[in-house]
């Protein structure tokens, strides 16, 4: 069954809950149970309905499929795909590629780290914003670079930052600098 | 037949026959670190390596099977140095310290890095992060000294079926353990110690309490009793280098009384004990299944939700009974099949009705508190330190049991109190805690307490021995996974009439795989028990988590051997027969069997766990 069955959800309604996403894990399960080598794909699809594989979602997994929850916790830390810490709502990436490294890409990564509060592949505590390091993302002319979400921001300085983020956080991600570019 | 050379000289091995056991066939020993005999060959050290002739590659000898033509060499230059490379490699992340490593002189690594003549270790590199796991009763892991070999993972996942133990995270940061690197108490383990049993080094052992039996002993005002587990007497041996399969029941208790217990006694009493309460509880579920008149197969478990509550009703214990003289297997099924925990016996261990019986009526004999009476076990077992934490283990009014030692442990105090255990005489068990039946020894073994339980049952029901050959009810000896046998009664007494002519059909499974097993098809419908018997490590316990390592199926047989010697040999082989336990209820559990005293010290209830 296509991942997106699993995940389609009316366009207009409110943001899912906890409970609401574990009730379609529910479906998704019932429809593996018997499936030989299920574990991976069920990952693959619960990661896609909350963004990242919670215990609980670990626990009823492992239950589930019959497997022991070490096994499945084994499988969930052996593939850097998948993810055990909540994801924000953008994802913010600091490349540290050479050019942008020379050209103070470690002092936009130290920026963003003080102004979310939090380290490389952790998520603020309002889940806007998840931080990780990038290797190149091919804009080496235009260094040091960071991507939100699908947008590349270029030539950023720390003191640009917040208000960078701050368009974010209003919720309307944007190429309206005029350098929105996607990879 | 596959004809092939091990180090020039021609050797024939049937298909799929290892090129590491091909070598053993003509005199060859292969090092090896990650594989165990008895469990999958993983691959993962690479200390076992071999030249092929034609092969680019050193060759794995553990995992590849050997083909026609086949030119192996075991001992070149290149092959002494890939696999020195390998331990010194192994040796430069290694975290530990040999001098005070509780696996000093009994460790693989060790061994191997002596065997291999590394005099240094040409590799710095970073090393292991340490860090100590003490949150479950019976086991301690110490992460440092882990090699990663993966035994652990295969016994825990495949044998015993519980799978708490898994490789998590990748390369360097590797951890064996638990889900996402926490501690064991965070998972569902069992405490069987079968991963201590086959871990090559110091990465998982029992949680040594020598010190704390040092200490009971200093006191003065201690009296303090020590009971020995029939599986005890058939391995201890192989702590001081006799072959497996020695019994050394005499030097045991001679060496128990050099230590300065004031007692040696036998957990077979309460052995005997167990198989007239356990007996008389599957006449009585009997009598409830088959009242009708059928073979009361057909309710064989009851998925109702009543069925869920512990400490089941009289009028509520289905068929099949289970066995519950095993800690890890009561967990297991506490763990994963809550819904049958009303088909478990209610019986405790023997070694939990020793604690409950010395403290109440052997104490009152000597004029003595419940608390003036220290019981030390010695066990085969890891699980049995768990169990005698359980908090409803209390019924003299404090601890039942305070100390379990392992085999393992109980062979070091020896050797620190500097016996000399070769000198020792024989010397006999105390009386009366000390006085037991062929029926008690055999509980060792796989099989052995249900023959027990039929040695009994059968003559209380008909009035006549049990006819078979020197007792033994032999489909259900020996070392498959799974053995069954029916029996057919006939001839019972008056009061047994609903017996007449009915086949007991009952099952024995050791190794919690072997048992999920049985469980499943009972599950399912496919079979139909009366009694199962289960013990949770394979062999029975003398193939427990706390053995001498290392236990691979030929010690298994040769300590099975022996336990049915020590049984063969006993003046009493039933365990109604027990002139001390019969005393025991004339003086003291009045009310006999299942009465409200016995019911009291002698029977429990368990406890549904959530198992992630
Ligand atoms: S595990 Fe073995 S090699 Fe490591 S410290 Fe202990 S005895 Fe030494
Ligand atoms: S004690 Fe038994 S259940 Fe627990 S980790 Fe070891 S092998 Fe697994
Ligand atoms: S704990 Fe022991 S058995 Fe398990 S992987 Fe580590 S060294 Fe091997
Ligand atoms: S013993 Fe063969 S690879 Fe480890």
């Amino acid at each position: 069954m296509p991942f997106s069955t699993y995940l389609s959800k009316c366009p207009d309604c409110h943001e899912a809950t906890e409970e609401e996403l574990m009730v379609r894990l529910d479906d998704v399960l019932a429809d593996y149970t018997q499936v030989p080598g299920a574990l991976i794909p069920v990952l693959q699809i619960t990661q896609a309905i909350f963004g990242y594989l919670p215990e609980t979602a670990l626990k009823k997994i492992a239950l589930s499929l019959g497997k022991s929850y070490s096994e499945v916790a084994g499988v969930v830390g052996f593939y850097s795909f998948f993810t055990t810490v909540p994801r924000g709502k953008h994802l913010v990436r600091v490349c540290l590629g050479t050019a942008c490294y020379v050209r103070g890409g470690k002092e936009v990564l130290a920026a963003s780290k003080d102004l979310l509060r939090i380290e490389v592949g952790e998520t603020s505590s309002d889940r806007m914003f998840s931080l990780d390091v990038g290797r190149c993302f091919g804009a080496c002319g235009l260094a040091p670079v960071i991507m939100i979400d699908d947008d590349v921001h270029q030539r950023v300085r720390p003191a640009q930052l917040p208000k960078i983020l701050d368009r974010y956080r209003d919720n309307s991600a944007t190429d309206d600098n005029g350098n929105g570019e996607s990879d | 037949m596959i004809s092939l050379t091990i180090n020039n000289n021609p050797v024939e091995v049937s298909e799929g026959t290892t090129i590491l056991d091909a070598a053993k066939l003509c005199g060859m020993r292969i090092p090896t670190l990650c594989y165990v005999e008895g469990l999958k060959a993983v691959g993962a050290c690479r200390v076992c390596v071999v030249e092929v002739k034609g092969a680019r590659n050193l060759i794995a000898s553990c995992s590849m099977p050997a083909t026609e033509g086949m030119e192996v060499l075991t001992n070149t230059r290149r092959v002494r140095e890939a696999r020195r490379t390998v331990v010194e490699l192994l040796l430069s992340e290694h975290n530990g310290e040999c001098q005070t490593c509780e696996r000093n002189e009994d460790c693989e690594l060790q061994a191997l890095a002596a065997e291999l003549g590394i005099r240094e270790i040409s590799y710095v590199g970073e090393k292991t992060r340490r860090r100590i796991d003490t949150s479950t009763p019976a086991l301690v892991r110490d992460l440092g000294k882990c090699i990663k070999c993966r035994r652990c993972v295969s016994v825990c996942l495949e044998t015993q079926h519980v799978g708490a133990l898994f490789p998590q995270n990748r390369g360097f940061e590797t951890v064996i353990g638990p889900a996402f690197c926490h501690d064991l108490n965070t998972v569902a383990c069992v405490q069987c110690g079968q991963c201590a049993a086959v871990c090559p080094v110091g990465a998982i052992i029992e949680k040594d309490q020598i010190e704390d039996v040092w200490k009971a002993l200093d006191k003065p005002d201690n009296h303090v009793v020590v009971q020995t587990a029939p599986a005890i007497r058939a391995a201890l041996g192989e702590c001081f280098g006799y072959p497996p399969g020695t019994l050394v029941t005499g030097k045991m208790v001679a060496a128990l009384r050099r230590l300065g217990f004031h007692a040696v006694f036998d957990t077979n009493f309460t052995a005997d004990l167990t198989i007239i309460e356990e007996s008389n509880e599957l006449l009585m579920r009997l009598k409830a299944g088959l009242g009708a008149g059928d073979s009361g197969l057909g309710k064989t478990t009851s998925p109702s939700p009543e069925s869920r509550t512990p400490n089941p009703e009289p009028r509520f214990s289905p068929l099949p009974m289970f066995t519950s003289c095993s800690p890890g297997w009561i967990k297991f099924l506490e763990y994963f099949h809550p819904d049958l925990i009303p088909n478990l016996s209610t019986c405790k261990s023997p070694q939990q009705m020793f604690g409950a019986v010395a403290k109440t009526y052997y104490a009152s004999k000597l004029g003595k508190r419940p608390e003036q009476i220290v019981v030390v076990s010695i066990m085969p077992c890891t699980a049995k330190k768990s169990e005698c934490q359980r908090p409803e283990m209390d019924a003299s009014g404090t601890r039942d049991v305070d100390v379990v030692l392992t085999t393992r442990e109980l062979g070091k105090m020896i050797h620190a109190a500097g016996i000399d255990f070769d000198a020792l005489p024989d010397e006999e068990m105390d009386a009366p805690l000390g006085l037991s039946s062929g029926a008690a020894d055999i509980f060792a073994n796989t099989g052995g307490v249900m023959e027990a339980a039929i040695r009994t049952a059968y003559e209380v029901v008909t009035g006549r021995e049990l006819p078979l050959k020197g007792l033994h009810v032999a489909p259900i000896a020996g070392l498959s996974g799974v053995k069954e046998a029916s029996l057919k009664i006939e001839g019972v007494k008056p009061e047994w009439k609903f017996l007449e002519g009915v086949t007991l059909e009952v099952a024995v499974a050791h190794g919690l795989g072997n048992a999920e097993q049985v469980i499943s098809s009972i599950k399912s419908g496919e079979k139909q028990y009366h009694f199962v018997e289960v013990m949770a490590c394979p062999g029975g316990c003398i193939g427990g988590g706390g053995q001498p390592r290392y236990t691979n199926n030929k010690v298994r047989q040769a300590r099975i051997e022996a336990i049915y010697r020590e049984d063969e040999g006993k003046k009493f082989r039933k365990s109604h027969e027990n002139p001390a336990v019969m005393q025991l209820y004339a003086d003291f559990l009045t009310d006999g069997p299942l009465g409200h005293r016995s019911h009291e010290l002698l029977h429990t209830s368990y406890t549904p766990r959530d198992k992630a």
